[in-house]
């Protein structure tokens, strides 16, 4: 309990650097748009790439700079780095949860996928049939059959 | 064992602020916590889903509309709707940062913008859904083919219009919210009581709901 010292009553005012802050704050918001500026071109950049590996090491990078930004989002717009540090841990710690959540739920949907593949020739071979690509806009022309029509 | 020890602090028996904030903001927190779940048990059946699928859509084929200018511009749309939400996070910021010095000025400037932000973020919302609504695209009915060019399921369209209807419905009412707060001020409800604190509630709230909008940004558009 080393930062037991450094609490204060809530009501306290304590001394708040307007300008230093409002520094940090456009820092921060420059930080966050040039993120989402290269995460949009690596988007884009997806378009042109075939390597299967590839794609997947693009993707890959896309979401680490995700959660640099949701990083930057908690602990400086949200103010929970500038918190203690005993609070910083009952939100954080639970939220650890969803390194579970990703690896058991991602991994069982590649393994259905698998099972489906093995075992349901049919299913396999529909999803690999091309189909005929609608026109843009092509909704439009047939109301009648969108509604209610759910297949 | 029988040393002088300095009289114990009792932290968790009352009276004190452990955290050293007040009940309300550290309960905005658990309750976002909360909600962080919520939209994770969203986004992982979307991950999960679609890792159960051999293909699936490519977002650069289907978000490629920018209203006025026709389509053929993959992800212009989304990148202007993903910078009014930083933007409009960025002036919540600074309403707090207002409120801490009692400037009630600036928090007055700063929520207006705050609040046009995110009317703006729900404006262009509905231009996308109406216009992939238009495409054929609902919940049930989905008119883009995967990326490799084979039929796709409804799975995409369903998941896309839950969850991003869900993420609008908490943009929809953190601007109600923001609303709220202005009137407060422009009462000078906050004058009256010392501090700005309710401000800050409201701005964790906006920026979680910009947090999730980086998660369904990424997960729906880029990759």
């Amino acid at each position: 309990m080393d930062n037991l010292h450094e609490l204060q009553e809530v009501t306290h005012h304590h001394e708040f650097d307007r300008e230093a802050s409002r520094k940090e704050v456009m820092r921060v918001t420059v930080i966050l748009s040039v993120i989402t500026l290269i995460e949009l071109a690596l988007g884009f950049w997806l378009m042109y790439i075939d390597g299967e590996f590839f794609r997947l090491l693009i993707k890959g990078v896309i979401c680490v700079l995700m959660l640099a930004k949701a990083f930057y989002i908690v602990a400086y717009f949200m103010h929970l780095k500038h918190e203690l540090r005993n609070m910083i841990m009952t939100i954080v710690v639970p939220l650890l949860l969803f390194v579970w959540f990703l690896v058991a739920f991602l991994y069982d949907g590649n393994s259905y996928k698998n099972l489906k593949n093995t075992y349901d020739p049919y299913h396999y071979e529909q999803s690999k049939t091309k189909a005929e690509k609608p026109a843009h806009g092509a909704g439009e022309t047939k109301d009648a059959k969108k509604e209610g029509s759910v297949e | 064992m029988a040393q002088a020890v300095p009289a114990e602090q009792k932290w968790w028996s009352g009276g004190k602020s452990p955290f050293n904030v007040e009940y309300g903001k550290l309960m905005m927190w658990y309750f976002l916590m909360s909600d962080a779940f919520t939209f994770g048990a969203f986004l992982i059946s979307y991950g999960t889903i679609r890792f159960s699928s051999n293909s699936w859509p490519d977002p650069n084929e289907v978000f490629q509309s920018f209203p006025g200018l026709g389509s053929g511009l993959p992800l212009m749309f989304v990148s202007l709707m993903t910078f009014i939400l930083i933007i409009s996070s960025v002036t919540m910021v600074l309403a707090v940062q207002a409120g801490h010095a009692m400037d009630k000025k600036a928090v007055v400037r700063n929520l207006i913008l705050t609040i046009i932000g995110g009317i703006a973020f729900l404006s262009c919302q509905a231009w996308e859904w109406t216009h992939m609504f238009h495409e054929g695209a609902w919940w049930g009915s989905n008119p883009f083919l995967n990326i490799d060019g084979t039929k796709a399921s409804t799975n995409f369209t369903n998941f896309f219009f839950t969850i991003t209807g869900f993420h609008g419905f908490h943009v929809f009412s953190g601007v109600i919210i923001n609303i709220i707060m202005l009137i407060m001020t422009l009462n000078d409800v906050f004058e009256r009581r010392g501090h700005y604190l309710m401000i800050e509630k409201a701005g964790l709230y906006w920026h979680f709901v910009d947090l999730v909008w980086v998660f369904v940004f990424t997960v729906f558009y880029l990759v």
